[in-house]
């Protein structure tokens, strides 16, 4: 149902969608740049704007910056070449002072809103307090998914005319004044009626709603995103800004009814004189050249370590002998350090790291479920599906989530009785945390024994208009795709594992943002079961075979899960394994434990509570009961401290010590020399590494605006969303909990190959140009020959030398991680 | 002997555990997690041996610990009284089982947040004033405890000062909670002249006792119970209070859960159970009790079930079963009303706490059982019916549109009619008229008979004023803090008229008054000169953020002048009443409703200075909306 709008309006409306915040449901909430609307613009250019503008705190304060530099975590070398290069020597000296002493106080209050307060400045009528506790409670009823006993009683055709029907069919009312009533009542009214009346003048119109609906982002940006992605609710709701924005108007109408009687003016008659009109061009400003200049230092204070750190690789001197096993992992961050260790403990292994979907797109459909879940990037359409059967039910029922406590004489019954059984709940779950029906488990995304259509019977069999399972063809083009980005073409060692990632939480409404950002939010585990099975089909391995990639028969592929949170590790399909093979297997399955107590132990350093000095074991033990906890607001630390990704041979990285900052790509340049297989990974890297990051960094430098505050008074609302107590706004963005210790510090790509091949890639993919042309995430290009470091800066590649000469080398990692909490710098491994 | 020094114990431990955890430093968290649960833990300890030590040797009968007089005058007495009964024991296990568990809990959910420290003082302190008040002997004891409630849980729903719903909504349950304990106030001063002593509730148990004195005195016994119901019913969220327990769910969930979930709503029904045996043989009060709280329930049912938000369905479901227990109460079914409370207490504080977790339930649960429209029992009724009923539903029947407007705006109205007072002017016609009525004092011969029965309402009536104009004041905080100060010496001449009473009694009255209005009014000048451009009572101005000691300073100074059990007021308050006599029930009120909107003001004052989102914005602070 389109409503009739002008055209005028119609762009307005579809400028403010563009502009509010893109949060998804949160079933299906993805890392994703909370400023993607701005990205046109120059990454500074675009934070002084949002500012100005919707009085956003972009950067970290002045006077923390100020901190960083006095704790040298801001190096003072680095900060003198920054000014250098961005103010020239003359200014150099003057400009210094300013980042270091200067004071900046009061900054002017944000451009949006100025309009709009003049009903309270004008009038002393405050529209927010009359009509938002209404409006949300309309919203949060209408979008419910699963929370209300008594859902909204009229069936969904849009907003507006489910209000309509309610309030048609009523003796009580949403409205106090006859007007307002009158115009929803009257399918005649247009919102530029309603418009003429409040504003008045259509010149303000932009600004008006701009200031309407900036006064509560959370609510629209849900709407405006449901009005494009209604396949994120599983009841399904039509909604759009418009029928928002209708009512929204109709309720202000009525309460401005309300409190000035029937004859007021419009807005317009009592404008100030001058009103800054909203998202104009920005001026240059000291105080942003100031926060500009601390970012950039900042940045390189590590960059440039790690630059150097990279240039110091030596590949030629690894030896060269028989592999034991190789490992594909998911080119997360978390990935990091248990890929470290892996190589540690099982000094003749090779790991790998690409997008954890394993290049394998499709939805996947648990067994008894009613929907298909995908599991692939989110901008990805799938036309696969792939069916579990004879699976498990993997789902428990919890009294307490039940309605029948909400009732009287339920609620009579059941409070006298397990209300006692609660007490002794509550009291097991506080001393002894356990599993509960209430909890996320990576490894009940899939049955481990139950069976998956991979396969297709017949491509004309389609289910929900998807095939079901993957011709041979398609197997064979996918798996090639994955060997050959990583550069996993030859030497096959006997076993090869295919690691997908998930994440395991209790109480935590963010849940779907802990698992694989590559699987939309789901557990990896379909997909590297699936993708070992595509390797161990002797068809594929015929098909690959013709395209250059011989795999031997005493290979064989395994596919696994690992639980980030609890440092755990499943495996699938071990009975297709030879003997010999099942005995390496158990000798890795040793490595794999130690490793996974070693990694929990590393990770334990930034948990507080649990004291990591302790055996490895024993401190694993420890952190795997925080996934069962619920008083633990921090399961893990997921994405934060991000700061790099590195996409080139692990040979070349492999030496240095990167403090899971690092999400790891591998990639060959040898076997790419046109970078065909670059692009499909920065395609996927800049949005989906540079989003996570981006995101990252907004809700840490605001953690009130762009993030979503402390999650401890948190209300779920509708399963959609979270907002503080009952009539607060939706509160997009990541929780404080989740940033504590994260360093805002933008994504730095690096790629391993020719400056000039890195350049014609990126160039050749507008969308993915931009985040580099605009430095929303920053790159440079290590030449494998001479290792020359080329920034890309202004649209070329620039030589870029590092300040740093050496890079520490570090004799005793374990007792350096133990001592410190904070993020450490770059070292090299011994 | 024993018995005193244990039951006293129940209070002095969580009292020294709330003591000692101020001392602790802000960063110190393991430490004042560690001084929280040790206390809590030790008070539990003691509270299940003492329980079992009443059951098993003492045979279950109520202890009554001998009176300690706080204060004592002639015929006056002001009383601390501790008891012990089945009702006690129930309470005092189910408040030290979930604290225990909730300072466990947050121990480790708070880490790194801002304000761990002033989170476990708040929890510690509200704990205190929960063992004193179901410890409480006799209504003066438990009016301390009372009041200490409302304090903490306004200093827990604020807990994010910074935000402007937690801060706007703390004032709200605190306005309500008080304005509930108008009744309370009235029944202790009816009880006064009911009983001609202080009553303990032991005293009540004696059926004969209670029914000769309200044999004599039904319309104060109707008047008492009354009183008892509004304050059971403000704390209970029994209607028409019930709007504010789910606005109260802004502090972290924990806080929310113990508070909100389980402890403090559940207060009406200790209240109702406590002075049962006073109203047992009062049949209209009962009828009262019982319909109050069906109704209530009738109606917070539907409001439950609309709700599409997590935590304020528990609220409202949590309402409606206390409605039954009111209910159950009134049929003199105790156990059964003290069985439901304990399971109710237990069961909410649950379901709040995994509240986050119904989202990754909730959708595993449709992803596996997903039906399009269920059929609920509304589709069965008319559907205008049934739309009617939704869409008030939705609206929570108007119940906090109906508080807003028939209790705070008119008392603004009321107030607004003083709008030409300002801080310069007001002694210009304070003093003369107060200069005239110390004059009628002293001269009381000039006054004829007729009159003279009129000045103390007269006086109180103005004194009244002043709080509301204090209430509705809108541009100057001195005017308003100088108002309320003003208040309390027209109510101390107003009750000057009624019988000679010592000049001490009115020290220890104004003395409160004088010592903490200087303080507050200190600060107030400190910070206009500091901060002119942000100091008026139009909107919040969060000055916490860069004047912290001050604010701190400033909310003692508050406390002492809403006469708080900190300040000599507090006993004052108690004085002043018992000199109101028995026929003066205008000036009672009056007195009353001073002492309680004058609470209200000052903690809107503080409230509008010092907290909510930080006018400057140099820093990152939240929308309102948000």
């Amino acid at each position: 149902m389109t409503p009739h709008v002008s055209s005028d309006l119609q762009h307005i409306l579809h400028e403010l969608g563009h502009f509010l915040p893109a949060q998804s449901p949160l079933k299906d909430f993805v890392h994703h740049n909370t400023l993607h609307a701005f990205q046109h613009l120059p990454f500074h250019e675009a934070l002084q704007t949002t500012a100005e503008n919707f009085g956003y705190k972009t950067y970290l304060s002045v006077e923390s910056f100020r901190d960083l530099y006095a704790k040298n975590k801001i190096n003072e070398d680095i900060l003198d070449r920054v000014i250098l290069s961005h103010k020239g020597p003359k200014e150099a000296a003057k400009w210094k002072d300013v980042l270091l002493h200067k004071k900046y106080k009061n900054q002017p209050e944000a451009i949006v809103g100025r309009l709009r307060i003049v009903w309270k400045n004008h009038h002393h009528v405050n529209l927010d307090k009359e009509t938002h506790t209404t409006l949300f409670r309309m919203l949060g009823s209408y979008l419910d998914q699963g929370i209300a006993i008594w859902k909204f009683p009229v069936p969904s055709k849009g907003f507006v005319a489910a209000v309509r029907n309610l309030e048609s069919n009523s003796f009580s009312s949403l409205f106090k004044s006859q007007r307002a009533k009158n115009f929803l009542l009257d399918p005649k009214t247009k919102l530029e009626d309603l418009l003429d009346i409040l504003v008045g003048s259509k010149v303000y119109f932009r600004q008006y709603l701009f200031d309407q609906q900036f006064a509560h982002p959370g609510w629209s940006g849900m709407v405006a995103v449901l009005e494009h992605q209604p396949q994120s609710l599983l009841d399904k709701k039509t909604i759009s800004l418009h029928d928002l924005i209708f009512i929204e108007c109709l309720l202000e109408i009525d309460a401005l009814d309300r409190r000035l009687g029937d004859n007021w003016d419009p807005l317009a008659k009592y404008l100030p004189e001058y009103l800054l009109p909203i998202l104009t061009k920005t001026e240059e400003k000291e105080y942003y050249e100031v926060l500009k200049l601390w970012q950039e230092a900042f940045e390189w204070t590590y960059f440039d370590q790690v630059i150097r750190g990279l240039q110091l690789s030596h590949e030629q001197d690894l030896k060269k002998g028989e592999t034991s096993f190789q490992a594909v992992f998911c080119i997360d961050d978390r990935c990091c350090s248990i890929r470290r260790y892996i190589e540690r403990f099982a000094p003749d292994c090779q790991t790998f790291g690409t997008a954890g979907f394993f290049n394998i797109p499709f939805f996947f459909q648990p067994e008894h479920s009613k929907f298909m879940t995908k599991v692939c990037p989110a901008p990805v359409t799938p036309i696969h599906v792939i069916r579990e059967s004879e699976a498990k039910l993997r789902h428990e029922k919890d009294s307490h989530f039940s309605k029948h406590t909400k009732g009287i004489f339920g609620g009579w019954a059941i409070s006298q009785t397990m209300g006692f059984l609660s007490a002794a709940k509550m009291a097991k779950n506080i001393f002894r945390p356990g599993p509960t029906p209430a909890m996320v488990s990576s490894f009940s995304h899939m049955d481990p024994n139950g069976k998956l259509s991979i396969e297709c019977k017949s491509p004309d069999q389609k289910y929900h208009g998807l095939q079901v399972g993957f011709t041979l063809e398609e197997m064979t083009n996918s798996l090639e795709g994955l060997l050959k980005g990583i550069g996993l073409v030859k030497d096959f060692a006997p076993l090869v594992y295919i690691f997908g990632h998930g994440a395991s939480s209790v109480n935590n409404t963010h849940y779907a943002g802990y698992d694989c950002g590559a699987c939309s939010g789901r557990a990896g585990s379909v997909n590297a079961r699936v993708g070992a099975y595509f390797g161990n089909h002797p068809e594929v391995r015929k098909g690959l075979e013709e395209r250059g990639i011989s795999i031997p028969t005493t290979t064989q592929f395994v596919g696994g899960l690992h639980d980030t949170t609890r440092d755990e590790m499943e495996f699938y399909d071990l009975d297709v394994l030879t003997q010999d093979n099942v005995l390496r297997h158990q000798n890795n399955l040793q490595t794999f434990g130690i490793a996974l107590d070693y990694n929990a132990k590393e990770r334990s350093r930034r948990f507080d509570t649990i004291d990591s000095s302790q055996e490895a074991a024993k401190v694993h033990e420890k952190v795997k009961l925080r996934a069962l906890s619920l008083f633990e607001p921090r399961p893990e630390w997921n994405h934060a401290t991000n700061a790099l990704c590195v996409i080139g041979k692990r040979e070349n990285n492999k030496h240095l010590f990167l403090d899971k900052r690092a999400f790891l790509n591998s990639y060959d340049y040898g076997i790419d020399p046109e970078g065909n297989y670059l692009l499909n990974i920065v395609k996927a890297v800049a949005p989906v590494c540079g989003g996570i990051n981006l995101e990252y960094y907004f809700s840490s430098v605001d953690n009130q605006r762009l993030g979503a505050g402390s999650k401890l008074p948190h209300n779920v609302m509708g399963l959609i969303g979270v907002a503080n107590g009952l009539d607060g706004d939706l509160r997009p963005g990541l929780p404080k909990q989740m940033v504590n210790i994260h360093d805002p510090l933008r994504i730095l790509i690096t790629v391993e190959h020719f400056p000039d091949i890195v350049l014609k890639t990126i160039k050749t993919h507008d969308t993915t140009y931009e985040w580099f042309a605009n430095e929303w995430v920053r790159l440079v290009a290590i030449h494998p020959k001479t290792k020359e470091a080329f920034l890309f800066k202004g649209g070329k590649f620039i030589s870029y030398q590092p300040l740093a000469r050496q890079i520490e080398k570090i004799q005793n990692l374990d007792e350096l991680l133990v001592s410190t909490s904070e993020n450490l710098p770059v070292y090299l491994l011994s | 002997m024993e018995n005193q020094i244990i039951i006293s114990s129940f209070v002095i431990i969580p009292l020294v555990g709330f003591l000692l955890s101020l001392l602790i430093s802000e960063k110190n968290e393991v430490m004042l997690s560690r001084m929280a649960f040790f206390t809590i833990s030790l008070q539990l300890a003691s509270i299940l041996a003492y329980i079992g030590y009443w059951i098993i040797i003492l045979r279950g009968k109520p202890v009554n610990i001998s009176e300690f007089a706080l204060y004592s005058h002639h015929d006056y007495e002001f009383l601390i009284d501790f008891y012990f009964d089945k009702v006690t024991a129930v309470y005092l296990f189910v408040g030290a089982f979930v604290t225990f568990l909730i300072t466990r809990y947050s121990k480790y959910y708070l880490h790194l947040e801002e304000g761990y420290k002033r989170f476990f003082n708040s929890i510690l302190f509200f704990y205190l004033a929960y063992n004193l008040t179901v410890l409480a002997g006799n209504f003066e004891t438990l009016f301390i405890g009372w009041e200490m409630l409302g304090i903490s849980s306004f200093l827990l729903i604020a807990f994010y000062r910074n935000r402007y719903l937690p801060v706007r909504n703390a004032v709200k349950v605190f306005s309500i909670y008080r304005i509930g304990d108008i009744g309370i106030i009235l029944a202790m001063w009816a009880s006064h002249h009911l009983w001609h002593e202080n009553i303990t509730f032991l005293k009540l148990n004696n059926e004969q006792f209670v029914i000769e004195h309200l044999s004599q005195h039904g319309g104060i016994g109707l008047f008492i119970a009354l009183g008892i119901l509004v304050a059971a019913a403000a704390k209970s969220a029994q209607l028409p209070f019930s709007s504010w327990l789910p606005r109260a769910m802004e502090g972290p969930t924990p806080s929310s859960a113990i508070f909100y979930g389980s402890l403090s709503v559940h207060f009406g029904v200790f209240l109702l159970l406590r002075t049962f045996p006073f109203w047992e043989n009062q049949v209209t009060a009962r009828i009262l009790i019982g319909l109050l709280g069906l109704v209530t329930t009738l109606v917070a049912y539907p409001i439950a079930r609309v709700q599409s938000s997590i935590k304020s369905q528990i609220a409202y479901a949590s309402i409606a079963q206390i409605g039954i227990m009111f209910i159950e109460v009134a049929l003199g079914l105790q156990v059964l009303a003290l069985i439901h409370f304990a399971g109710n207490a237990f069961l909410r504080t649950y379901q709040l706490l995994v509240s986050p977790s119904v989202v990754a339930y909730m959708i595993r649960d449709q992803f596996y059982h997903f039906k399009p429209k269920e059929v609920t029992v509304e589709d069965t009724f008319p559907k205008r019916l049934e739309y009617s009923l939704f869409i008030l539903s939705l609206k929570e029947w108007n119940l906090d549109v109906f508080m807003n407007k028939w209790v705070f705006s008119l008392i603004k109205k009321i107030g607004g009619k003083l709008d030409f007072l300002t801080p310069k002017n007001l002694l210009i016609y304070f003093l003369p008229a107060y200069g005239i009525g110390l004059f009628l004092y002293f001269h009381q011969e000039y006054l004829t008979e007729g009159i003279q029965e009129f000045i103390p309402g007269t006086f109180a009536f103005i004194g009244m004023m002043m709080v509301f104009k204090a209430f509705s004041e809108r541009k100057y905080p001195r005017l308003a803090w100088m108002l309320v100060m003003a208040n309390h010496f027209w109510i101390a001449l107003a009750i000057s008229f009624n019988e000679t009473f010592d000049y001490k009694q009115i020290l220890i009255y104004l003395s409160g008054v004088i010592v903490f209005g200087v303080l507050g009014y200190g600060i107030l000048e400190y910070l206009r000169r500091k901060e002119p451009g942000f100091f008026d009572l139009n909107q919040y101005y969060g000055h916490v953020y860069e004047y912290r000691i001050q604010a701190l300073v400033f909310l003692i100074a508050t406390l002492g002048l809403m006469a708080f059990p900190i300040s000599p007021t507090f006993i004052g308050v108690d004085l002043i009443f018992s000199h109101i006599r028995e026929d003066q029930y205008l000036l009672a009120f009056f007195d009353s409703a001073s002492f309680i909107i004058g609470g209200i003001a000052l903690i809107r004052i503080y409230s509008r200075l010092f907290l909510g989102p930080h006018i400057k914005n140099y820093h990152e602070k939240a929308l309102k909306s948000s």
